[in-house]
């Protein structure tokens, strides 16, 4: 059980970009296409599971002076080995959009945080769920940010133009005019802007309900059993 | 390949500036430029590191990773160890710049202390943050690979001019930007956009100013 929640709970609660804002630079500069954006998240949950794992394995016998220097030997040898996949597996035109920032996941704060805070504390399993609740959760920011700047930007779909749909005479996709600034560098300072601030006014929406829900309910009834009956509630609504 | 300094400075400090260009860099440009004061302390470390990691790994890519060339010689060649074909630009390029990056910035500390101790109280805090900066690793990544001819990448000396200027415009963007939050923080911005919303957002309309300077005097990078 508290494997799982190793896992689910990371995506949304502890998502890399939106909460954390870790990893912002792979964020912004490869997010112009949803086909860059997952394999940019496929590469650096890739480094982040192995490195989470290794990391683990090896934290009884490294020294806690030169721990950070060793945590970034060990993600420079899977970066490394994540490269040379890369050049050989991805497709020509995604190799060359990702560019330097395959090598710069070096440098990414998200996997060399996850070694520091978790992989050198918990054991290898834990660690691979960690690895994989985070990178789920870098993965569902990249594709939020690169699907509004692909669709809006250049209107196409994973590569595919995305045409006017119409049957029986309703509109169920309108021409999409492309906004072209949106896949340029500007764009993505903007999307990521909105939809952070789309992100928080969820997220204080949801926390003002639930003291709205809470507040009268103490006052208004005395006996213990509303008070249970909201406990449980919460904890089903965390394990979701 | 002929680039001359003021084509690289134009090109770093405006056309294609770190930050708001080419996306390296972020996690200081948001995290610490809520005050001028930080903002410029770490634009001068990094303009200070930059500047030394891109001859450090400009001199090792050309000395040590590419094979011999009528340009330059591997020096493990030339002391007759086996290097193969394509160099050790695939297996050894990551590992040995993020290594020489951490090593570099470990050292520089250590001299500062110990020689210009004002420096240091100034740029003390920022520079063990510089090691995981991606403008230092990208700036050195870019200078040696991505420049033009891939397979020299920039000489030793315009590489470090290169990084000094890359430095310079991190600094700019960095002051820029502070100033633009320190006015915002007494604004009445909406709940929702406090903080880092309103900065992505702030960033957003400086690159799309800084997209004016594209192809100034006829220069593109």
């Amino acid at each position: 059980m508290s494997l799982l929640r190793d896992f689910t709970a990371k995506p949304v609660k502890h998502n890399p970009v939106f909460v954390l804002a870790l990893g912002l630079c792979p964020t912004l500069a490869v997010t112009t296409t949803v086909r860059n954006g997952v394999a940019m998240a496929a590469a650096s949950t890739a480094v982040l599971v192995c490195a989470n794992v290794l990391v683990s394995l090896l934290r009884r016998w490294v020294p806690n002076q030169i721990r950070i220097a060793c945590y970034i030997v060990i993600i420079a040898g899977f970066v490394t080995m994540v490269e040379i996949v890369m050049k050989a597996v991805a497709p020509p035109a995604v190799n060359e959009a990702l560019g330097i920032f395959v090598p710069l996941i070096v440098v990414n704060c998200m996997i060399l945080g996850r070694a520091e805070a978790f992989a050198s504390r918990h054991g290898p399993v834990p660690s691979l769920m960690d690895g994989l609740g985070i990178g789920a959760g870098f993965l569902l920011a990249l594709l939020a940010i690169s699907l509004v700047r692909e669709v809006v930007g250049a209107g196409t779909l994973w590569g595919y133009r995305l045409t006017p749909i119409t049957a029986g005479g309703v509109t169920l996709l309108p021409k999409v005019e492309p906004v072209t600034v949106l896949g340029m560098a500007p764009g993505a300072f903007l999307v990521i802007g909105l939809l952070f601030a789309l992100f928080r006014w969820i997220g204080n929406r949801r926390r003002e309900a639930a003291r709205a829900a809470a507040e009268p309910a103490v006052p208004q009834v005395a006996s213990d059993f509303p008070k249970k009956n909201h406990r449980g509630e919460g904890g089903e609504g965390g394990g979701d | 390949m002929d680039v001359g300094y003021a084509e690289l400075a134009i090109g770093s400090i405006l056309i294609s500036n770190l930050v708001l260009a080419k996306f390296l860099g972020l996690c200081p440009f948001f995290g610490v430029s809520r005050r001028t004061s930080d903002a410029v302390g770490m634009g001068l470390a990094v303009i200070f590191v930059m500047s030394i990691a891109s001859a450090v790994t400009a001199l090792l890519y050309r000395h040590l990773l590419l094979p011999t060339s009528p340009e330059h010689t591997n020096l493990l060649g030339a002391l007759g160890l086996p290097v193969p074909e394509g160099g050790y630009v695939l297996v050894l390029k990551t590992i040995s710049y993020i290594l020489v990056i951490a090593v570099l910035v470990q050292f520089v500390e250590m001299v500062l202390r110990k020689t210009v101790p004002s420096l240091y109280r100034a740029l003390g805090i920022y520079l063990p943050l510089i090691t995981t900066n991606c403008a230092v690793m990208g700036m050195a990544l870019l200078n040696t690979e991505a420049w033009r001819d891939p397979a020299g990448g920039l000489p030793v000396h315009l590489a470090t001019f290169n990084g000094f200027c890359g430095g310079v415009g991190f600094l700019v963007a960095m002051l820029l930007m502070s100033g633009i939050r320190e006015r915002l923080a007494e604004r009445p911005v909406p709940k929702a956009f406090r903080d880092l919303p309103i900065a992505f957002i702030s960033g957003g309309l400086m690159a799309l100013a800084f997209m004016g300077f594209a192809n100034l005097f006829g220069i593109s990078v």
